[in-house]
């Protein structure tokens, strides 16, 4: 009996994602006397996973695996349990986990509790603390079920490090592609995506229109920040979609959340609960956001945008 | 075609989030509940294959008798049918095994499920239901179209999105970009008048145990109040080297 961890990778690389999810198997792992087995797919230099905890890495390497299949992907994440005999099994919450998990669930008759943000409270009965209500409150669930699975919110529990001697291994369990295939992939390589950014600047109505988000993308730009906007933004056409946050469009946890012309509407609020620390930008001192801030600018995003940007790099070349 | 669309009964965006009984349940107490958006999403482009494919829409929930007037306006913006299977939707392994049993019952071709309820956030409950059918599934959806018994479906991936092909059978786990928000309706009088009428079939449930229960309710920690700064400069000093996040 190990706890067995999906550790996710881009182009060969593990993502920071990847990296959090070992440390709390590790910290699962310590709780319950037992050790850590990784499970990778086409990833590169899978002994690196050892400095985070894992004791044991099943390395699968598969040509047919280039795109995410969540059939596919989950299979083999239920085949490695299966093998390990794992009684706990932890994947993260991307939006590729969150696709592949409820098979794995199925598969493993284990009961998921996904957005967990802290170590259980205990392990018998198994009992852990997740986000709910669209980060407005947390819930203590106990899973029931022998197998449990459990997908951990991006950002709460951080990167640990714990050293452990790592062997690897091969595992070509079968694969089976499924009936949904993919036709094209629609990826900006060259930008932050608002899932994997450490921080993200977002825009709202108060920029008045498209033709001023110049100035957002340089800030996030001097920032290597991913830039977001509030619903009116993307319903008005003024930002894609993807770029959209709140209850309704993508949640944000990153470790700094920059809010510019942003009123702070509850909706738009629940997507940004899990970031760390808040800023607003807003030139009305009675904007809800202040409220919900950590810190705070009243003035004119056309002037203090510009300025921050400024400062910003000041502080890098310095 | 016969599509089901998926309905959970969640407290509108704006509701205060409180809990009763020491913690340990929501409390519904002047709280509005309402379609979860990305069912509604998904529920108006149900409308859209029922008006230009021809598609026979039936609505579900599994849920209490409280949760009809919800399934009662997804009949009034056009659901011909509506189902709801009696019981409380306690976890969502046991939501989802409910569903399947209706879905392998009703012959459907597309289910349409959303991304995730905004109260529970579980995001399992269409995943789930397609390997308990062995439907085929595509999660995240914001673009769907059918011909025949193919589909091509666009998922949003983290960081971009992608242009699937697939079959019918189908689940997905749909959001906006399924239909526009500018697409939703508001149920007007004679789609109100004709819910009245159009079948509301309530199920038993199957007897089973759950595999998750929630023990008890926390909010988070109160903030502090926010820190107001002046200029540009104070701001990335604070942030460097007070909060050290950049
Ligand atoms: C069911 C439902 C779901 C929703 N889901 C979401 C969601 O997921 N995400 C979301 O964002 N919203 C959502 N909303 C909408 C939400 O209620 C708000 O309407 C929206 O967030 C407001 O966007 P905003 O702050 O950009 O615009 P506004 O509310 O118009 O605010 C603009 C702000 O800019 C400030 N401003 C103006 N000029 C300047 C200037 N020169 N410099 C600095 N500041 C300036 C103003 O003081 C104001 O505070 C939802 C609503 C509903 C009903
Ligand atoms: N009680 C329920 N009755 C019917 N459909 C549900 C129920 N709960 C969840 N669903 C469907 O599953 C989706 C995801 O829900 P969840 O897994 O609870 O986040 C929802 O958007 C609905 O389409």
């Amino acid at each position: 009996m190990s706890i067995l961890v999906y550790t996710e990778s881009e182009g060969g690389k593990f993502k920071k994602i990847a990296q959090e999810a070992v440390s709390f198997a590790k910290g699962i792992a310590n709780a319950m006397g037992t050790s850590v087995t990784a499970v990778t797919i086409n990833a590169e230099n899978t002994a690196e996973l050892g400095k985070y905890g894992a004791s044991k890495v099943l390395e699968v390497t598969n040509d047919t695996l280039k795109n995410f299949n969540a059939e596919a992907y989950a299979s083999i994440v239920s085949e490695a349990a299966k093998k390990e005999g794992a009684k706990v099994v932890v994947v993260s919450s991307s939006a590729n986990s969150k696709f592949m998990a409820p098979f794995i669930a199925v598969e493993l008759e284990a009961g998921y509790v996904p957005n967990v943000t802290a170590l259980p409270e205990s392990t018998a009965p198994f009992k852990v603390k997740h986000t709910v209500f669209s980060n407005k409150a947390f819930s203590v669930t106990e899973i029931k079920t022998d197998i449990k699975l459990v997908g951990l919110a991006k950002n709460a529990f951080g990167v640990k490090e714990s050293e452990t001697s790592v062997s690897t291994e091969s595992f070509s369990p079968q694969v089976n592609l499924g009936s949904v295939e993919t036709v094209s992939i629609d990826k900006a390589t060259d930008k932050v995506s608002i899932a994997d950014a450490e921080i993200v600047v977002s825009g709202g109505r108060g920029l008045k229109g498209p033709e001023n988000w110049g100035m957002i993308e340089e800030l996030a730009g001097v920032l290597g920040a991913a830039t977001a906007c509030s619903k009116p933004v993307s319903d008005m056409g003024w930002r894609p979609h993807s770029e959209h946050v709140g209850q309704t469009g993508k949640p944000v946890a990153s470790n700094l959340y920059i809010a510019i012309g942003i009123s702070g509407a509850i909706q738009h609020l629940a997507g940004i609960n899990s970031s760390k620390v808040k800023v607003v930008i807003n030139n009305d001192a009675e904007a809800p956001f202040f409220k919900a801030a950590d810190y705070g600018i009243v003035g004119d995003a056309f002037e203090v945008v510009p300025k921050l940007t400024e400062a910003i790099k000041k502080l890098k070349s310095a | 075609m016969k599509i089901l669309v998926c309905i959970s009964h969640v407290p509108d965006t704006t509701s205060k989030i409180n809990f009763t009984d020491g913690d340990t349940k929501f409390d519904t107490n002047g709280v509005q509940f309402v379609i979860n958006p990305n069912d509604e999403f998904g529920l108006t482009r149900a409308m859209w294959f029922k008006e230009k494919q021809g598609a026979t829409v039936h609505v579900v929930n599994v849920g209490g008798p409280e949760t009809e007037p919800t399934l009662r306006k997804a009949l009034a913006i056009g659901a011909d049918e509506a189902i709801r299977i009696n019981t409380a939707p306690t976890d969502g392994f046991s939501v989802a095994k409910q569903l399947a049993n209706v879905i392998k019952e009703g012959n459907y071709d597309l289910v349409i499920g959303g991304r995730e309820s905004i109260d529970y956030n579980g995001g399992m409950v269409p995943g789930m239901v397609a390997k308990l059918t062995g439907f085929n599934f595509v999660n995240t959806c914001i673009g769907l179209e059918v011909e025949g018994t193919q589909a091509t479906a666009i998922r949003e991936m983290d960081g971009g999105k992608e242009t699937l092909k697939t079959s019918l059978p189908l689940v997905i786990g749909g959001q906006k970009g399924l239909v526009e928000e500018s697409d939703l309706r508001i149920p007007n009088m004679r789609g109100i008048m004709q819910a009245r009428t159009k079948p509301l079939m309530v199920k038993e449930a199957a007897d089973l145990t759950t595999e998750t229960a929630s023990v008890k309710f926390e909010k988070p920690a109160p903030k502090g109040a926010v820190k107001l700064v002046n200029t540009a400069a104070e701001l990335v000093n604070l942030l460097h080297n007070e909060a050290k996040v950049i």
